[in-house]
């Protein structure tokens, strides 16, 4: 199973073994030293900046009770539901230098009044993190509810402080869950190619869409898309440190969470602010600014008539969701269990090499799915027979594998999250009372990681509903969805007559996230 | 939840192939609709379309080879459409119509694609900032060390700028080029798209740019002060550098007869409606642009003579070379 999600990228590997000397060297010689810088810093940067900010709030909305503070934890999350390709050019548009704040601040302060380059590495690591932070957020919650709430209990009545507790037993615990959401992060940041050009900014994954759509080198550009799979195992590889260190689950799902602490006066107007400033920022300012734009453009001359092409792109946009959702978060359950019962070193470099199809961009996965299953066709016409046309390019099918090649790593990272909190010893209890692996898989383990289940498959199903560019290289005729859409305005610099179809992603995608924060909230 | 009703109305996938139906791949993504509706209605002929990133339809057509449902792809960009060339996409075709129709300096010499729409890559500045007689007047100029902090141009992952940029090594010779855009690089603010191009000039961050001129047209459309005023490129010497849009038959067409009347369709009947939703100019001679373009901008000016294929097949060079210079 492993081996079929890991087969279009490992396709692209292969020309590495006939690397294109001179436009590496050429590369290396111009563009390719300054990608690499960029793309470390800008990883670093939002690693840290999501990760902080992720594990912060968390830890603020699972400890503490102030005003608004069940309202806002479930808020939290909804930066979720705003495509990275949107608030790129929403980001730009408003805070950029032809941007309404600047014109204010220069109408205010002059026009040469110092404001902070957003057009800049540093904009582009602010927009990831305000965007990205609730990957962390959510695993975070997650870990703290599942894992660390018996443990802190433990410590407070044995005279620990709050504070102390929290840095001494609880954040041990909550690493797994602090790393998974950040190597998500980096993955995120690592494969977007359209945010970052909003800012200036050229990374590797720029530097594969140069040589790929500008020279036309699509081996030269496969050799380059492989130093993006370089990163992202660099990636992954810093999460294993992280979650080796941290090998104990708790005895059982003690289910109760933390007993938060009411705050008050200053510290709980400090904790509103705080946690409403990240959902203004990042939700709030940019859905009002598109509505605004969506009901000028209604109501201009132009006014798009929309009520024929939307449902039909909502319908697209759902069904893709829904059966990519399910397929990931199945295999994902297999695959980690397989990896508590196996124990053998295949399953793991199996399970490792399933991320492959997260950990390079988009366009590269649905090309190297498309070069997979006209191989397979191929292949099959030689000895006589014929993929039949509903599996053949450019059909359903071949569409939902592209998916669950590209979103098995968000499922599989949460999922095995949730599983490697079990104890190894609730797993062998189990066994040794006779339960086979099926039946402690499904009465045991499912049961104990549900949360992180729900969390996962929620963020695979929003990560589903905004992805663009393997729709948009593999869908068949007429299997138009939202995001394509978007990106037929976009991809014409119509950003306003885009509003409306952004707003509308935006609006799906709330409800799978408001119904995980109801989840999570019931769960506590 | 509309949604969820037509969820069970609709079935999962158009299609299907009646004998009397294209398929086309469009790289082109605004207006196009309304065209094609307006074909179905002329001829009966019934269009089904897939929009795409221009390079990775490309791929597509030559990985499905054979079984390949595309009948036509239609691009923006000579250099799309010369490497469509090259990598085997297109049929060449005979058609006494296109011929007739489409100039042959925005066509491909071995009839595998022909220019649509043109779309004129020039200068535009900031009145209130830059007096007429002072704006430069060519895109060599603009590399002059005077122009230095006063630029705006656009990334160089864009292929209008790669092709404007492959026509400077078609007319100046590599080391020459190379000089120019080394000159952009050092005077430029590098931007990324059009549009916030002529919002930076219009702001005043920069005074002069080179944007594409439909980009201008829609701007004025939407407020008629805007407060950049457009300057056709080069007219002493070669003329303004002109893109094209264009199409042509896929190779692996299995309704090629059709294909070809909608390319025609599209050269003739149909140049008003294609070329006006996105204000470009026609291809086709005969057929008389929009009112606003012809009103702000004036059809009378130089267009340089070189062939769209001429430029389109130096566009990978033209990519190189922005790295040599540094131009972002």
């Amino acid at each position: 199973m492993a081996v079929a999600v890991a087969v279009p990228v490992l396709l692209l590997a292969v020309g590495v073994l006939q690397p294109s000397t001179d436009v590496w060297a050429q590369q290396w010689r111009t563009r390719l030293p300054g990608q690499l810088l960029n793309t470390v810093v800008l990883l670093a940067g939002t690693a840290t900046g999501a990760g902080v900010l992720g594990a912060g709030l968390a830890w603020v909305v699972s400890a503490y009770r102030f005003p608004g503070s069940r309202l806002l934890s479930g808020a939290l999350i909804l930066p979720l539901a705003m495509p990275g390709y949107i608030l790129g050019f929403l980001t730009l548009s408003t805070f950029g230098r032809t941007g309404p704040i600047q014109d204010q601040w220069a109408a205010w302060f002059g026009r040469d009044a110092w404001f902070p380059p957003v057009e800049s590495i540093g904009g582009a690591i602010a927009t990831f993190t305000l965007v990205l932070y609730p990957y962390v957020y959510l695993l975070a919650r997650a870990a703290l509810r599942d894992q660390a709430a018996g443990a802190y209990h433990a410590a407070r009545v044995l005279g620990a402080t709050p504070g102390e507790a929290a840095r001494r037993i609880v954040l041990p615990l909550v690493r797994p869950a602090i790393a998974a959401g950040a190597a998500v992060v980096m993955m995120e940041t690592l494969t977007d190619f359209a945010t970052v050009q909003y800012f200036g900014v050229d990374t590797v994954t720029v530097g594969v869409f140069r040589i790929w759509r500008g020279t036309y080198d699509r081996d030269a550009a496969s050799e380059f898309a492989t130093l993006v799979l370089g990163f992202a195992l660099l990636a992954i590889a810093l999460e294993r440190i992280a979650r080796r260190r941290a090998r104990f689950g708790e005895a059982i799902g003690s289910g109760g969470g933390i007993e938060p602490v009411q705050l008050r006066g200053r510290r709980a107007a400090l904790a509103t602010t705080l946690c409403a400033l990240p959902v203004g920022v990042a939700f709030i300012g940019p859905v009002t600014r598109l509505a605004a734009w969506a009901v000028q453009e209604q109501t201009s001359d132009r006014g798009t008539p929309l009520l024929e092409q939307y449902p039909r792109y909502l319908s697209h946009s759902l069904q893709l969701v829904v059966v990519t959702t399910v397929v990931v978060m199945a295999v994902a359950v297999l695959l980690a269990n397989a990896m508590r019962f196996g124990r053998a070193g295949v399953t793991q470099a199996a399970a490792r090499i399933a991320v492959f199809g997260y950990a390079v961009p988009g366009p590269v996965v649905g090309m190297g799915v498309l070069l997979a299953v006209v191989g397979a066709d191929g292949a099959l016409e030689r000895l006589g027979g014929n993929l039949p046309g509903v599996a053949g390019a450019g059909s359903l099918l071949v569409l939902f594998y592209a998916y669950a090649v590209r979103f098995l790593a968000p499922g599989l990272g949460a999922t095995e999250a949730g599983i490697d909190a079990v104890s190894e010893a609730v797993t062998a209890s189990a066994r040794s009372l006779g339960a086979n692996p099926l039946r402690t898989m499904l009465r045991v383990h499912l049961p104990l990681a549900r949360t992180s289940l729900v969390a996962g498959a929620i963020l695979v199903g929003v990560d589903t509903l905004k992805e663009l560019p393997i729709v948009l290289l593999l869908r068949p005729f007429g299997f138009d969805t939202l995001p394509v859409w978007v990106y037929d305005l976009a991809a014409e610099s119509r950003f306003q007559q885009a509003a409306l179809p952004a707003l509308s992603i935006v609006a799906v995608a709330v409800a799978p996230v408001l119904l995980l924060s109801r989840q999570l909230e019931r769960a506590t | 939840m509309v949604g969820l009703g037509a969820l069970a109305a609709l079935p999962a996938c158009a299609g299907g192939d009646d004998g009397n139906t294209l398929h086309v791949y469009s790289g082109r993504h605004y207006g196009i609709e309304t065209a094609f509706e307006q074909f179905t209605e002329q001829t009966g002929i019934k269009v089904e379309f897939l929009t795409g990133n221009d390079a990775e339809l490309r791929e597509r057509i030559v990985a499905e080879g054979e079984d390949t449902e595309a009948d036509a792809y239609i691009t923006v960009d000579a250099g799309n459409l010369a490497m469509g060339a090259e990598q085997g996409v297109f049929r060449s075709i005979e058609s006494p119509k296109l011929a007739a129709a489409i100039p042959a300096e925005y066509s491909d010499p071995d009839q595998r694609w022909f220019g649509l729409a043109l779309r004129v890559r020039t200068i535009v500045y900031n009145p209130d900032r830059v007096p007429l007689d002072e704006v430069p007047t060519t895109y060599e100029e603009l590399a002059e060390p005077e122009w230095q902090g006063r630029v705006c141009l656009r990334v160089s992952t864009n292929v209008y700028q790669q092709s404007l940029v492959a026509s400077l090594i078609a007319t100046h010779g590599e080391q020459r080029a190379l000089e120019i855009v080394r000159g952009w690089a050092a005077n430029a603010e590098i931007v990324n798209n059009d549009v916030l191009l002529l919002e930076s000039i219009a702001d005043g961050i920069c005074d002069v740019g080179i944007v594409n001129h439909y980009y201008l047209a829609r701007k004025l459309e939407e407020d008629p002060s805007f407060p950049v005023k457009l300057l056709w490129a080069n007219q002493d010497d070669r003329g303004a550098h002109v893109n094209v849009s264009g199409g042509g038959v896929t190779a692996n067409s299995k309704h090629p007869e059709l294909a070809q009347q909608f390319l025609e369709w599209l050269a003739t009947d149909g140049q008003d409606v294609l070329v006006a939703a996105n204000h470009e100019f026609p291809a086709n001679a005969d057929v008389a642009a929009e009112p606003l373009i012809t009103e702000q901008f004036g059809l009378d000016f130089k267009r340089d003579p070189l062939g769209a294929a001429d430029f389109g097949a130096l566009n990978a060079d033209a990519v190189r070379l922005m790295d040599e210079a540094g131009y972002q």
